[in-house]
Protein backbone atom coordinates (compact mmCIF):
# COMPACT_ATOMS: atom_id res chain seq x y z
CA UNK A 1 0.00 0.00 0.00
CA UNK A 2 1.49 3.06 -1.01
CA UNK A 3 1.23 6.27 2.18
CA UNK A 4 -1.58 8.76 1.57
CA UNK A 5 -0.17 12.44 1.17
CA UNK A 6 -1.40 15.88 1.40
CA UNK A 7 -2.08 19.14 -1.34
CA UNK A 8 -3.46 22.14 -0.84
CA UNK A 9 -6.36 22.50 -3.41
CA UNK A 10 -7.64 25.73 -4.30
CA UNK A 11 -10.88 25.69 -6.59
CA UNK A 12 -12.90 27.77 -8.28
CA UNK A 13 -16.48 28.88 -6.90
CA UNK A 14 -19.30 30.35 -8.85
CA UNK A 15 -23.14 29.97 -7.64
CA UNK A 16 -24.70 31.00 -12.04
CA UNK A 17 -23.27 32.69 -14.90
CA UNK A 18 -23.42 35.94 -13.58
CA UNK A 19 -22.64 35.32 -10.06
CA UNK A 20 -18.82 36.61 -9.30
CA UNK A 21 -16.92 33.38 -8.38
CA UNK A 22 -14.52 33.37 -6.38
CA UNK A 23 -11.67 30.31 -5.29
CA UNK A 24 -12.07 28.37 -1.78
CA UNK A 25 -9.26 26.85 -0.63
CA UNK A 26 -8.93 23.40 1.46
CA UNK A 27 -6.08 20.93 2.35
CA UNK A 28 -6.82 17.01 1.59
CA UNK A 29 -4.56 14.39 3.91
CA UNK A 30 -6.02 11.79 2.46
CA UNK A 31 -4.76 11.60 -1.01
CA UNK A 32 -3.37 8.52 -2.53
CA UNK A 33 -1.01 7.73 -5.73
CA UNK A 34 -3.48 5.60 -7.37
CA UNK A 35 -6.79 8.00 -7.48
CA UNK A 36 -7.23 9.46 -10.37
CA UNK A 37 -7.63 13.34 -10.36
CA UNK A 38 -11.35 13.12 -10.34
CA UNK A 39 -11.60 10.52 -7.61
CA UNK A 40 -9.17 13.22 -5.46
CA UNK A 41 -12.69 15.47 -6.32
CA UNK A 42 -14.83 12.68 -4.82
CA UNK A 43 -12.68 12.71 -1.15
CA UNK A 44 -12.46 16.34 -1.45
CA UNK A 45 -16.92 16.02 -1.90
CA UNK A 46 -16.94 13.34 1.03
CA UNK A 47 -15.55 15.75 3.17
CA UNK A 48 -17.57 19.00 2.33
CA UNK A 49 -20.65 16.97 2.61
CA UNK A 50 -19.91 15.24 5.83
CA UNK A 51 -19.63 19.09 7.15
CA UNK A 52 -23.17 19.98 6.12
CA UNK A 53 -21.37 22.18 2.95
CA UNK A 54 -21.80 22.23 -0.55
CA UNK A 55 -20.09 20.08 -3.00
CA UNK A 56 -17.98 21.68 -5.45
CA UNK A 57 -20.01 20.99 -8.92
CA UNK A 58 -17.40 19.06 -11.79
CA UNK A 59 -18.50 17.73 -15.20
CA UNK A 60 -17.71 13.84 -15.70
CA UNK A 61 -19.10 10.92 -17.25
CA UNK A 62 -17.30 7.78 -18.27
CA UNK A 63 -14.46 8.21 -16.26
CA UNK A 64 -12.39 5.98 -19.16
CA UNK A 65 -11.42 9.03 -20.82
CA UNK A 66 -13.50 8.84 -24.12
CA UNK A 67 -16.44 11.20 -23.65
CA UNK A 68 -14.80 14.76 -23.05
CA UNK A 69 -17.10 15.62 -20.33
CA UNK A 70 -13.68 16.41 -17.81
CA UNK A 71 -12.11 19.43 -18.56
CA UNK A 72 -10.80 20.94 -15.90
CA UNK A 73 -8.00 23.60 -15.99
CA UNK A 74 -5.67 22.38 -13.60
CA UNK A 75 -2.68 24.45 -12.52
CA UNK A 76 -3.01 26.68 -16.01
CA UNK A 77 -2.94 23.37 -17.94
CA UNK A 78 -6.31 22.24 -19.20
CA UNK A 79 -6.78 18.61 -19.09
CA UNK A 80 -3.51 18.84 -16.08
CA UNK A 81 0.17 18.22 -16.56
CA UNK A 82 0.26 16.05 -19.08
CA UNK A 83 -0.05 15.58 -22.78
CA UNK A 84 -2.60 13.43 -24.82
CA UNK A 85 -4.98 12.57 -21.71
CA UNK A 86 -8.26 13.93 -20.49
CA UNK A 87 -8.33 15.00 -16.55
CA UNK A 88 -10.10 11.79 -15.56
CA UNK A 89 -7.09 9.86 -16.86
CA UNK A 90 -4.89 12.10 -15.02
CA UNK A 91 -3.50 10.31 -11.78
CA UNK A 92 -2.27 11.85 -8.26
CA UNK A 93 0.81 10.45 -8.87
CA UNK A 94 2.07 13.12 -10.97
CA UNK A 95 1.89 14.89 -7.53
CA UNK A 96 3.67 14.86 -4.70
CA UNK A 97 3.23 15.95 -0.99
CA UNK A 98 2.54 19.65 -0.48
CA UNK A 99 1.46 20.72 -3.68
CA UNK A 100 -0.93 23.42 -4.46
CA UNK A 101 -3.39 22.47 -6.98
CA UNK A 102 -5.39 25.37 -8.18
CA UNK A 103 -8.38 23.92 -10.10
CA UNK A 104 -10.32 26.60 -12.28
CA UNK A 105 -13.47 25.87 -14.66
CA UNK A 106 -12.27 26.87 -18.76
CA UNK A 107 -12.75 29.91 -19.25
CA UNK A 108 -14.61 31.38 -22.57
CA UNK A 109 -17.45 34.08 -23.10
CA UNK A 110 -18.75 30.76 -24.87
CA UNK A 111 -18.55 29.09 -22.37
CA UNK A 112 -20.81 29.97 -19.62
CA UNK A 113 -20.35 29.17 -16.08
CA UNK A 114 -23.24 26.46 -15.23
CA UNK A 115 -22.05 25.88 -11.38
CA UNK A 116 -18.24 25.72 -9.82
CA UNK A 117 -16.11 23.95 -12.62
CA UNK A 118 -19.50 23.09 -14.95
CA UNK A 119 -19.11 24.96 -17.79
CA UNK A 120 -22.30 24.97 -20.64
CA UNK A 121 -20.73 23.93 -23.74
CA UNK A 122 -23.62 23.71 -26.09
CA UNK A 123 -22.02 26.36 -28.18
CA UNK A 124 -20.24 23.40 -29.52
CA UNK A 125 -23.69 21.44 -30.07
CA UNK A 126 -24.67 24.34 -32.25
CA UNK A 127 -21.38 24.60 -34.81
CA UNK A 128 -22.10 20.76 -35.21
CA UNK A 129 -25.98 21.63 -36.15
CA UNK A 130 -24.62 24.22 -38.43
CA UNK A 131 -23.41 21.78 -40.67
CA UNK A 132 -21.57 18.81 -38.90
CA UNK A 133 -23.74 16.33 -40.91
CA UNK A 134 -23.67 14.00 -43.85
CA UNK A 135 -26.58 13.40 -46.60
CA UNK A 136 -27.20 9.93 -47.14
CA UNK A 137 -28.95 7.71 -49.26
CA UNK A 138 -31.84 5.87 -47.12
CA UNK A 139 -33.70 2.61 -47.99
CA UNK A 140 -31.52 -0.63 -48.03
CA UNK A 141 -28.30 -0.85 -46.60
CA UNK A 142 -25.15 0.16 -49.19
CA UNK A 143 -22.98 -2.51 -50.29
CA UNK A 144 -19.52 -2.23 -47.89
CA UNK A 145 -16.99 -0.69 -49.99
CA UNK A 146 -18.75 1.07 -52.58
CA UNK A 147 -16.84 4.17 -52.00
CA UNK A 148 -13.11 3.53 -52.63
CA UNK A 149 -11.18 5.97 -50.42
CA UNK A 150 -7.08 6.35 -50.15
CA UNK A 151 -6.05 4.48 -46.49
CA UNK A 152 -4.09 7.48 -45.42
CA UNK A 153 -7.30 10.01 -46.25
CA UNK A 154 -9.20 7.32 -44.35
CA UNK A 155 -6.57 7.75 -41.54
CA UNK A 156 -6.51 11.40 -41.39
CA UNK A 157 -10.07 11.62 -41.41
CA UNK A 158 -10.56 9.01 -38.23
CA UNK A 159 -7.52 10.78 -36.49
CA UNK A 160 -9.67 14.36 -36.72
CA UNK A 161 -12.85 11.82 -35.94
CA UNK A 162 -11.38 11.01 -32.38
CA UNK A 163 -12.47 14.56 -31.34
CA UNK A 164 -14.34 14.02 -27.82
CA UNK A 165 -15.78 17.93 -28.16
CA UNK A 166 -13.93 18.66 -24.45
CA UNK A 167 -13.57 21.61 -25.32
CA UNK A 168 -9.66 21.87 -23.80
CA UNK A 169 -8.81 23.76 -27.45
CA UNK A 170 -10.87 26.76 -25.77
CA UNK A 171 -9.66 26.45 -22.79
CA UNK A 172 -6.14 26.26 -23.57
CA UNK A 173 -6.25 29.03 -26.57
CA UNK A 174 -5.00 32.64 -25.62
CA UNK A 175 -7.74 33.65 -27.53
CA UNK A 176 -10.72 31.28 -26.64
CA UNK A 177 -10.94 30.43 -29.95
CA UNK A 178 -12.75 27.34 -31.43
CA UNK A 179 -10.54 26.92 -34.60
CA UNK A 180 -9.45 23.31 -33.52
CA UNK A 181 -12.45 21.78 -32.73
CA UNK A 182 -14.51 23.28 -35.71
CA UNK A 183 -11.74 22.46 -38.17
CA UNK A 184 -11.45 18.90 -36.90
CA UNK A 185 -15.50 18.18 -37.05
CA UNK A 186 -14.95 19.70 -40.96
CA UNK A 187 -11.89 18.11 -41.87
CA UNK A 188 -13.40 14.57 -40.73
CA UNK A 189 -16.28 14.84 -42.99
CA UNK A 190 -14.95 16.78 -45.63
CA UNK A 191 -12.11 14.19 -46.43
CA UNK A 192 -14.54 11.63 -47.22
CA UNK A 193 -16.65 11.06 -50.24
CA UNK A 194 -19.82 11.24 -47.92
CA UNK A 195 -18.94 14.42 -46.97
CA UNK A 196 -18.11 15.77 -50.44
CA UNK A 197 -21.93 16.70 -50.74
CA UNK A 198 -22.14 19.51 -48.19
CA UNK A 199 -18.37 20.53 -48.07
CA UNK A 200 -18.61 24.06 -49.41
CA UNK A 201 -21.84 24.59 -47.69
CA UNK A 202 -20.82 23.26 -44.15
CA UNK A 203 -17.47 25.48 -43.54
CA UNK A 204 -19.14 28.27 -44.34
CA UNK A 205 -22.04 27.69 -41.84
CA UNK A 206 -19.73 25.72 -39.20
CA UNK A 207 -17.45 28.83 -39.13
CA UNK A 208 -20.03 30.97 -39.02
CA UNK A 209 -21.51 29.58 -36.34
CA UNK A 210 -18.15 29.24 -34.27
CA UNK A 211 -17.97 33.13 -34.98
CA UNK A 212 -21.71 33.63 -33.73
CA UNK A 213 -20.71 32.03 -30.43
CA UNK A 214 -18.17 34.39 -29.62
CA UNK A 215 -15.32 32.20 -29.58
CA UNK A 216 -11.97 34.22 -30.52
CA UNK A 217 -9.86 34.03 -33.68
CA UNK A 218 -6.77 31.58 -34.31
CA UNK A 219 -3.53 33.20 -34.14
CA UNK A 220 -1.67 30.12 -34.68
CA UNK A 221 -0.75 29.77 -31.21
CA UNK A 222 -0.55 26.23 -31.46
CA UNK A 223 -1.47 25.64 -27.60
CA UNK A 224 -4.87 23.46 -29.10
CA UNK A 225 -2.90 20.64 -30.13
CA UNK A 226 -0.58 20.88 -27.08
CA UNK A 227 -3.43 20.05 -24.63
CA UNK A 228 -5.93 18.45 -26.91
CA UNK A 229 -6.52 14.65 -25.23
CA UNK A 230 -6.42 13.09 -28.76
CA UNK A 231 -3.47 14.88 -29.78
CA UNK A 232 -5.41 16.10 -32.81
CA UNK A 233 -2.96 18.51 -34.78
CA UNK A 234 -3.95 22.03 -36.17
CA UNK A 235 -3.52 20.84 -39.33
CA UNK A 236 -7.17 20.33 -39.32
CA UNK A 237 -7.38 24.07 -38.77
CA UNK A 238 -5.50 24.28 -41.90
CA UNK A 239 -7.77 21.43 -44.23
CA UNK A 240 -10.57 24.06 -42.39
CA UNK A 241 -8.99 27.49 -44.03
CA UNK A 242 -8.69 25.38 -47.41
CA UNK A 243 -12.04 24.61 -47.46
CA UNK A 244 -13.48 27.46 -46.69
CA UNK A 245 -11.44 29.30 -49.53
CA UNK A 246 -12.60 26.70 -51.97
CA UNK A 247 -15.83 26.84 -50.88
CA UNK A 248 -15.81 30.91 -51.81
CA UNK A 249 -14.61 30.62 -54.64
CA UNK A 250 -16.91 28.04 -56.29
CA UNK B 1 -22.01 30.93 -50.85
CA UNK B 2 -20.42 34.26 -48.70
CA UNK B 3 -19.69 36.79 -50.74
CA UNK B 4 -16.42 38.39 -51.32
CA UNK B 5 -16.27 41.34 -48.44
CA UNK B 6 -18.39 38.64 -46.24
CA UNK B 7 -15.51 36.17 -46.26
CA UNK B 8 -13.06 38.73 -45.85
CA UNK B 9 -14.63 39.75 -42.64
CA UNK B 10 -14.60 35.87 -41.28
CA UNK B 11 -12.36 34.83 -38.74
CA UNK B 12 -10.81 32.64 -41.61
CA UNK B 13 -10.16 35.32 -43.99
CA UNK B 14 -8.93 37.58 -41.90
CA UNK B 15 -6.20 35.08 -40.92
CA UNK B 16 -5.74 34.48 -44.45
CA UNK B 17 -5.10 38.22 -44.62
CA UNK B 18 -3.18 38.75 -42.11
CA UNK B 19 -0.88 35.87 -43.41
CA UNK B 20 -0.84 37.28 -46.93
CA UNK B 21 -0.03 41.42 -45.79
CA UNK B 22 2.22 39.45 -43.30
CA UNK B 23 3.89 38.16 -46.43
CA UNK B 24 4.59 41.02 -49.01
CA UNK B 25 5.85 42.88 -45.79
CA UNK B 26 8.42 40.70 -44.88
CA UNK B 27 9.31 41.13 -49.20
CA UNK B 28 8.82 44.82 -48.90
CA UNK B 29 12.04 43.97 -45.94
CA UNK B 30 13.70 42.05 -48.38
CA UNK B 31 13.78 45.00 -51.02
CA UNK B 32 14.28 47.49 -48.21
CA UNK B 33 17.67 45.88 -47.22
CA UNK B 34 18.83 45.50 -50.71
CA UNK B 35 18.01 49.67 -51.21
CA UNK B 36 19.68 50.09 -48.09
CA UNK B 37 22.97 48.23 -48.42
CA UNK B 38 24.14 50.58 -51.74
CA UNK B 39 25.48 52.91 -48.59
CA UNK B 40 28.39 51.10 -48.42
CA UNK B 41 28.91 51.35 -52.04
CA UNK B 42 30.77 54.20 -52.77
CA UNK B 43 29.55 57.81 -52.09
CA UNK B 44 27.03 58.24 -54.85
CA UNK B 45 25.28 54.92 -55.06
CA UNK B 46 23.08 55.60 -52.21
CA UNK B 47 22.26 58.77 -53.72
CA UNK B 48 21.31 57.96 -57.34
CA UNK B 49 19.44 54.77 -56.09
CA UNK B 50 17.30 57.16 -53.97
CA UNK B 51 17.04 59.07 -57.48
CA UNK B 52 16.15 56.37 -59.29
CA UNK B 53 13.15 56.32 -56.89
CA UNK B 54 12.35 59.93 -56.97
CA UNK B 55 11.99 59.29 -60.98
CA UNK B 56 9.38 56.78 -60.79
CA UNK B 57 7.11 59.65 -60.40
CA UNK B 58 3.52 58.17 -60.05
CA UNK B 59 4.30 54.79 -59.83
CA UNK B 60 6.06 55.81 -56.55
CA UNK B 61 3.25 57.10 -55.35
CA UNK B 62 1.16 53.76 -56.31
CA UNK B 63 3.97 51.77 -54.44
CA UNK B 64 3.58 54.12 -51.30
CA UNK B 65 -0.01 53.83 -51.42
CA UNK B 66 0.28 50.11 -52.04
CA UNK B 67 2.83 49.93 -49.19
CA UNK B 68 0.69 51.83 -46.77
CA UNK B 69 -2.49 49.95 -47.72
CA UNK B 70 -0.45 46.30 -46.33
CA UNK B 71 0.93 47.96 -43.08
CA UNK B 72 -2.50 49.54 -41.91
CA UNK B 73 -4.93 46.45 -43.34
CA UNK B 74 -2.05 44.21 -41.52
CA UNK B 75 -2.04 46.38 -38.14
CA UNK B 76 -5.64 46.63 -38.23
CA UNK B 77 -6.42 43.14 -38.42
CA UNK B 78 -3.19 41.93 -35.94
CA UNK B 79 -4.97 44.79 -33.10
CA UNK B 80 -8.67 43.88 -33.78
CA UNK B 81 -7.89 39.94 -33.38
CA UNK B 82 -5.65 40.82 -30.03
CA UNK B 83 -8.85 42.95 -29.19
CA UNK B 84 -10.98 40.34 -29.63
CA UNK B 85 -9.01 37.89 -26.96
CA UNK B 86 -10.45 40.14 -24.07
CA UNK B 87 -14.40 39.57 -25.57
CA UNK B 88 -13.87 35.85 -25.58
CA UNK B 89 -12.58 35.36 -22.43
CA UNK B 90 -13.78 38.06 -19.96
CA UNK B 91 -12.48 35.95 -17.14
CA UNK B 92 -8.54 35.29 -17.47
CA UNK B 93 -6.90 32.48 -15.58
CA UNK B 94 -5.45 32.83 -12.07
CA UNK B 95 -3.08 30.66 -13.30
CA UNK B 96 -1.69 29.93 -17.01
CA UNK B 97 0.80 28.01 -18.02
CA UNK B 98 1.78 26.39 -21.84
CA UNK B 99 1.98 22.74 -22.28
CA UNK B 100 4.82 23.15 -24.61
CA UNK B 101 5.50 20.39 -26.96
CA UNK B 102 3.66 20.80 -30.31
CA UNK B 103 2.73 24.50 -28.81
CA UNK B 104 4.25 27.55 -30.71
CA UNK B 105 2.91 29.39 -27.96
CA UNK B 106 6.19 31.61 -27.07
CA UNK B 107 7.63 34.84 -26.14
CA UNK B 108 7.22 36.39 -29.82
CA UNK B 109 3.88 35.00 -30.52
CA UNK B 110 2.20 36.31 -27.12
CA UNK B 111 4.20 39.74 -27.80
CA UNK B 112 2.91 39.99 -31.49
CA UNK B 113 0.12 43.14 -30.97
CA UNK B 114 3.06 44.78 -28.82
CA UNK B 115 5.76 44.27 -31.27
CA UNK B 116 3.61 45.33 -33.73
CA UNK B 117 2.32 48.49 -32.28
CA UNK B 118 6.13 49.44 -31.84
CA UNK B 119 6.70 49.06 -35.61
CA UNK B 120 3.67 51.13 -36.06
CA UNK B 121 5.14 53.77 -34.10
CA UNK B 122 8.46 53.25 -35.20
CA UNK B 123 7.30 53.54 -38.81
CA UNK B 124 5.77 56.83 -38.33
CA UNK B 125 9.39 58.59 -37.01
CA UNK B 126 11.18 56.81 -39.47
CA UNK B 127 9.40 58.18 -42.45
CA UNK B 128 9.48 61.94 -40.48
CA UNK B 129 12.97 61.62 -39.93
CA UNK B 130 14.64 60.05 -43.08
CA UNK B 131 11.57 61.04 -46.07
CA UNK B 132 11.06 64.39 -44.43
CA UNK B 133 14.13 65.06 -42.63
CA UNK B 134 12.15 66.29 -39.14
CA UNK B 135 10.86 69.36 -41.45
CA UNK B 136 14.00 70.07 -42.77
CA UNK B 137 14.63 70.63 -46.59
CA UNK B 138 16.93 67.49 -48.48
CA UNK B 139 20.48 69.25 -49.52
CA UNK B 140 20.70 68.40 -52.74
CA UNK B 141 24.07 68.24 -55.18
CA UNK B 142 25.18 67.55 -58.43
CA UNK B 143 27.38 64.80 -59.65
CA UNK B 144 28.70 64.04 -63.10
CA UNK B 145 25.75 66.23 -64.40
CA UNK B 146 23.00 64.61 -62.53
CA UNK B 147 20.93 66.46 -59.69
CA UNK B 148 21.23 64.16 -56.95
CA UNK B 149 19.33 64.11 -53.45
CA UNK B 150 21.93 64.13 -50.29
CA UNK B 151 20.40 61.13 -48.05
CA UNK B 152 23.14 59.34 -47.83
CA UNK B 153 24.74 62.32 -45.74
CA UNK B 154 21.43 62.69 -43.68
CA UNK B 155 21.56 58.94 -43.03
CA UNK B 156 24.82 59.22 -41.41
CA UNK B 157 24.45 62.15 -39.33
CA UNK B 158 21.79 60.27 -37.68
CA UNK B 159 23.12 57.86 -36.73
CA UNK B 160 26.20 59.60 -35.41
CA UNK B 161 23.59 60.34 -32.62
CA UNK B 162 23.50 57.33 -30.00
CA UNK B 163 19.53 57.64 -29.17
CA UNK B 164 18.91 57.33 -33.23
CA UNK B 165 21.27 54.77 -33.67
CA UNK B 166 20.22 52.59 -30.42
CA UNK B 167 17.05 53.36 -30.67
CA UNK B 168 16.72 51.60 -34.73
CA UNK B 169 18.61 48.70 -32.70
CA UNK B 170 15.67 48.15 -30.42
CA UNK B 171 13.03 48.20 -33.13
CA UNK B 172 15.12 45.93 -35.18
CA UNK B 173 15.40 43.54 -32.25
CA UNK B 174 11.67 43.93 -31.84
CA UNK B 175 11.21 43.29 -35.69
CA UNK B 176 13.10 40.08 -34.98
CA UNK B 177 10.21 38.58 -32.61
CA UNK B 178 7.68 39.46 -34.81
CA UNK B 179 9.13 37.64 -37.42
CA UNK B 180 10.59 34.83 -35.35
CA UNK B 181 6.86 34.02 -35.06
CA UNK B 182 5.29 35.65 -38.07
CA UNK B 183 7.00 34.12 -40.88
CA UNK B 184 5.71 30.67 -39.42
CA UNK B 185 2.53 31.76 -39.17
CA UNK B 186 1.77 33.12 -42.15
CA UNK B 187 2.85 29.71 -43.55
CA UNK B 188 0.62 28.37 -41.29
CA UNK B 189 -2.33 31.02 -42.16
CA UNK B 190 -2.36 30.11 -45.66
CA UNK B 191 -2.74 26.21 -45.32
CA UNK B 192 0.50 24.75 -44.16
CA UNK B 193 0.30 21.54 -42.05
CA UNK B 194 1.62 20.77 -38.98
CA UNK B 195 4.02 18.09 -39.82
CA UNK B 196 7.80 17.90 -40.51
CA UNK B 197 7.57 21.13 -42.82
CA UNK B 198 6.41 22.67 -41.00
CA UNK B 199 9.36 22.46 -38.54
CA UNK B 200 11.97 23.35 -40.69
CA UNK B 201 9.58 26.21 -41.78
CA UNK B 202 9.88 27.52 -37.88
CA UNK B 203 13.73 27.03 -38.30
CA UNK B 204 13.95 28.93 -41.44
CA UNK B 205 11.57 31.56 -39.51
CA UNK B 206 14.50 32.25 -36.97
CA UNK B 207 17.42 32.32 -39.87
CA UNK B 208 14.87 35.10 -41.93
CA UNK B 209 14.62 37.31 -38.97
CA UNK B 210 17.91 36.87 -37.37
CA UNK B 211 19.93 37.46 -40.53
CA UNK B 212 17.57 40.36 -42.25
CA UNK B 213 17.66 42.23 -39.22
CA UNK B 214 21.38 41.49 -38.72
CA UNK B 215 22.23 43.09 -42.06
CA UNK B 216 19.37 46.53 -41.09
CA UNK B 217 20.81 46.63 -37.69
CA UNK B 218 24.52 46.69 -39.36
CA UNK B 219 23.87 50.34 -41.15
CA UNK B 220 23.77 52.24 -37.81
CA UNK B 221 25.37 50.44 -35.19
CA UNK B 222 28.84 50.64 -38.11
CA UNK B 223 27.65 53.92 -38.24
CA UNK B 224 27.72 54.98 -34.79
CA UNK B 225 31.00 52.97 -33.75
CA UNK B 226 33.07 54.47 -36.25
CA UNK B 227 31.43 57.45 -35.81
CA UNK B 228 30.55 58.00 -39.41
CA UNK B 229 33.84 57.33 -40.44
CA UNK B 230 34.78 54.08 -41.13
CA UNK B 231 36.11 52.43 -44.12
CA UNK B 232 32.76 50.80 -45.22
CA UNK B 233 31.49 54.42 -44.98
CA UNK B 234 34.18 56.87 -46.40
CA UNK B 235 36.10 56.85 -49.44
C1 LIG C 1 7.55 45.35 -41.23
C2 LIG C 1 6.39 45.17 -40.93
C3 LIG C 1 5.69 43.90 -40.56
C4 LIG C 1 5.92 42.63 -40.99
C5 LIG C 1 6.97 42.16 -41.98
C6 LIG C 1 4.95 41.78 -40.33
C7 LIG C 1 4.85 40.43 -40.51
C8 LIG C 1 3.91 39.63 -39.93
C9 LIG C 1 3.67 38.27 -40.26
C10 LIG C 1 4.39 37.50 -41.33
C11 LIG C 1 2.68 37.82 -39.43
C12 LIG C 1 2.07 36.44 -39.41
C13 LIG C 1 0.74 36.49 -40.09
C14 LIG C 1 -0.13 35.36 -39.74
O1 LIG C 1 -0.16 34.95 -38.58
O2 LIG C 1 -0.81 34.87 -40.62
C15 LIG C 1 2.30 38.89 -38.58
C16 LIG C 1 1.32 38.80 -37.59
C17 LIG C 1 0.95 39.87 -36.82
N1 LIG C 1 1.31 41.19 -37.00
FE1 LIG C 1 2.74 41.85 -38.23
N2 LIG C 1 4.17 42.53 -39.50
C18 LIG C 1 4.58 43.84 -39.63
C19 LIG C 1 4.04 44.94 -39.01
C20 LIG C 1 3.02 44.88 -38.09
C21 LIG C 1 2.37 46.02 -37.51
C22 LIG C 1 2.69 47.47 -37.84
C23 LIG C 1 1.45 45.54 -36.65
C24 LIG C 1 0.47 46.29 -35.80
C25 LIG C 1 0.35 47.01 -34.99
C26 LIG C 1 1.51 44.11 -36.67
C27 LIG C 1 0.74 43.28 -35.89
C28 LIG C 1 0.68 41.92 -36.03
C29 LIG C 1 -0.10 41.04 -35.18
C30 LIG C 1 -0.92 41.45 -33.98
C31 LIG C 1 0.08 39.76 -35.69
C32 LIG C 1 -0.53 38.47 -35.14
C33 LIG C 1 -1.84 38.21 -35.76
C34 LIG C 1 -2.55 37.10 -35.06
O3 LIG C 1 -2.47 37.01 -33.84
O4 LIG C 1 -3.21 36.31 -35.72
N3 LIG C 1 2.46 43.74 -37.57
N4 LIG C 1 3.06 40.01 -38.90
Amino acid sequence: MSKDFTVHLKYWRQNGPDAKGFFEERTLNTVNEHMSFLEMLDVLNEELQLEGKEPVEFDYDCREGICGCCNLVINGQAHGPKGGTPTCQVHMYNYKDGDTIVIEPPRAAAFPVIKDLVVDRSAFDRIIEAGGYVSVKTGSAEEANTHPVEKHKSDTAFDYATCIGCGACVAACPNASASLFTGAKIAHLGLMPQGEVERSKRVVAMVDQMEAEGFGDCSNFGECEAVCPQEISISAIAEMRKDYVKAVFS
Amino acid sequence: MPSFIKALKSQVGRKYVTGITGVFLMLFLIGHLGGNLTIFAGVHTFNNYTHHLENLGPLLYVIELVLAFLFIYHAVLGISIARNRKKARPESYNVYKTKGGPSHQTLASRSMAITGVIILVFLVIHIWQFKFGFGEELARYTHEGVDLPQLRARVIEAFTNPVSAFGYAFVLAMIILHLSHGFWSAFTSLGMKHGETSKKVQAAAYVFAIVLMLGFMFIPLYIFFTGGDGSLISY
